[in-house]
């Protein structure tokens, strides 16, 4: 089997003496689309902003244990350098506001300083955009205001944003809980085409949608994981009894 | 058990229908019409003596108003005519000056402020621009006349922008800290994430974004300290003629306008009534360009 991509052995997070993440133990192969379930407060999307160590921001902050990205200590590494591996996407769309359409797709670039030539940026635009399926849709407005769009657009133009920067992984964090269902929809659709050329690391509270879109669930109870398998096993003979109530909506 | 339920229900809907049904309809609508009235009346009242001022400014100035005058140096006394070419061109070198110390500094506090949040350093400091924003423009005058004019042997034109600066300082920082504050933390995270280092993010996403609230706290900031007179009468001092070097004493409308207001002759009160309208024309574009700025800049979300 080959070396997974991302490793988490016995890692621990904090925010000051409130221990979120206790002894997580898991490992994401290449290509594989991670749902990351459990109760609100459990640490789901502490464990993911660990992985871009967005987690770090706020004081008191800390983790201890090891967390690898391609056999590398992701707590070693420069966050700057990480985080332009690690692609995130978040609860609500956030594009730039100062940023056209065009701008917010390679705002990685545009932001860092970056020096790409008139062609490599209208390439890197075309194929994001494609990529996050918007490209129809704003192929003919790219220098008009990203806010412009509607929220579901605004929503796969920061995935478009995290893919031009062509990371290693893609987290999304709930990235479809304040957006109607046929953008929802979409963005399920594309994330089962993505799944060919990245890793996907999603945080969801909708189980249906777990179920629907992931390869693997990774179930987490009160800061620790509580089991993690492949979804159908997950969802149809977990081995945990936690698990199987939370499934069956006894809690949550 | 079930009929007294009942039993109760029935009578608050009874209680909330006699409540509510409304007898006094009539004399209701007339109390909202008499307590409009009165709001109006009260704002139509505190209006009125601004409007009356501006009035007799322009009834007084306009008549000194013209080329001529915004073109020339003051005549000596006696002779009619004369401008206040020199004033004009001080009081915008000056604020030019107070500008270039103000605005960086001021924006980089608010910057501070408002991204250390809880920091105790950002307490004082914010304790520190509150009592700053209190301290008496002349009391200002007098610091600067020690800390600058003394030290460089004479008035000059240069520390009139520094006492002015120091006057800007509290409404930058505070309109800077304010509007950045607004922004959603969203936004930072969203440059963080893509792997900009924490300054790029400051620099190019988050001062971009509240650009507008930062400029139009600039404009404004200008627009009260351009009629300030008490610090410039330790500092910039005045001068009958033309000066641009900021190291010499320089004059400027609030000081021009001091000047002739307070001199014995006609002659001269007719200049102060056209510098005073000036200066309100000034306000009253700066004013507007920040109404303008707030508009059209507005960054959507």
């Amino acid at each position: 089997m080959e070396s997974p991509i991302l490793k988490a052995t016995n890692f621990n997070a904090f925010f000051g003496k409130n221990h979120i993440l206790k002894n997580i133990n898991l490992e994401v192969h290449k290509n594989n689309v991670w749902a990351i379930m459990g109760p609100s407060g459990c640490g789901k999307t502490t464990f993911i902003r660990c992985v871009n160590r967005m987690h770090e921001l706020v004081p008191n902050a800390s983790v201890e244990g090891s967390l690898q990205l391609k056999g590398e200590e992701i707590y070693d590494m420069n966050p700057v350098v990480l985080r332009r591996k690690v692609g995130m996407v978040f609860q609500r769309p956030n594009p730039f506001p100062t940023m056209s359409i065009y701008d917010n797709v390679i705002a990685g670039y545009i932001l860092n300083g970056i020096k790409l030539s008139k062609m490599e940026r209208d390439d890197i635009v075309e194929t994001s955009l494609k990529q996050a399926a918007l490209w129809m849709e704003v192929r003919s407005t790219l220098h008009k205001k990203g806010t412009f769009l509607s929220g579901g657009q605004q929503q796969r133009l920061c995935i478009a944003r995290a893919l031009a920067m062509n990371p290693e992984i893609l987290l999304l964090d709930e990235a479809t809980s304040a957006l109607d269902p046929i953008s929802t929809s979409m963005i399920e659709e594309l994330i089962q085409q993505l799944k060919a050329e990245y890793t996907i690391l999603m945080v969801t509270h909708n189980m249906q949608q777990a179920a629907r879109v992931s390869d693997k669930t990774a179930f987490f109870y009160l800061g620790e994981l509580i089991e993690a398998a492949n979804t159908k096993t997950i969802f149809t003979n977990p081995k945990h009894e936690k698990t199987q109530e939370y499934i069956t909506g006894h809690f949550g | 058990m079930e009929m007294v339920l009942e039993a109760e229900l029935e009578k608050k809907k009874k209680l909330s229908q006699s409540r509510l049904a409304d007898k006094h309809i009539g004399r209701r609508n007339k109390k909202n019409i008499f307590f409009k009235g009165l709001i109006v009346t009260a704002t139509v009242i505190s209006t009125l003596p601004l409007l009356f001022i501006l009035f007799y400014i322009f009834k007084q100035g306009v008549g000194a108003l013209n080329w001529h005058f915004l073109t020339h140096l003051p005549n000596p006394v006696g002779e009619p005519g004369g401008g206040v070419s020199n004033a004009l061109v001080g009081s915008i070198m000056i604020l030019l000056v107070s500008c270039v110390i103000a605005i960086p500094i001021g924006i980089v506090i608010g910057i501070y402020l408002s991204e250390e949040k809880r920091s105790r350093l950002g307490y004082y400091c914010r304790l520190a621009v509150d009592v700053l924003q209190g301290i008496p423009s002349i009391v200002i005058g007098i610091i600067i006349y020690e800390w600058v004019v003394r030290p460089m042997g004479g008035f000059s034109a240069l520390s009139g922008s520094v006492a002015l600066a120091l006057m800007m300082l509290p409404s930058i920082i505070k309109s800077t800290e304010e509007t950045l504050k607004l922004l959603p933390e969203s936004l930072k995270e969203a440059s963080l994430a893509l792997g900009v280092p924490y300054y790029k993010t400051i620099m190019k996403v988050i001062v971009p974004t509240g650009l507008s609230g930062i400029l139009t706290g600039v404009i404004l900031s200008i627009a009260r300290v351009i009629g300030e007179t008490a610090p410039l009468l330790f500092t910039a001092f005045g001068n009958p003629f033309m000066s641009t070097n900021i190291l010499k004493p320089m004059s400027s409308l609030p000081l021009i306008i001091f000047n002739y207001a307070t001199s014995p002759y006609n002659d001269w009160h007719q200049l102060a009534w056209g510098a005073s309208m000036v200066l309100i024309l000034m306000i009253l574009i700066l004013n507007i360009i920040s109404k303008i700025v707030q508009r059209k800049w507005k960054v959507q979300f």
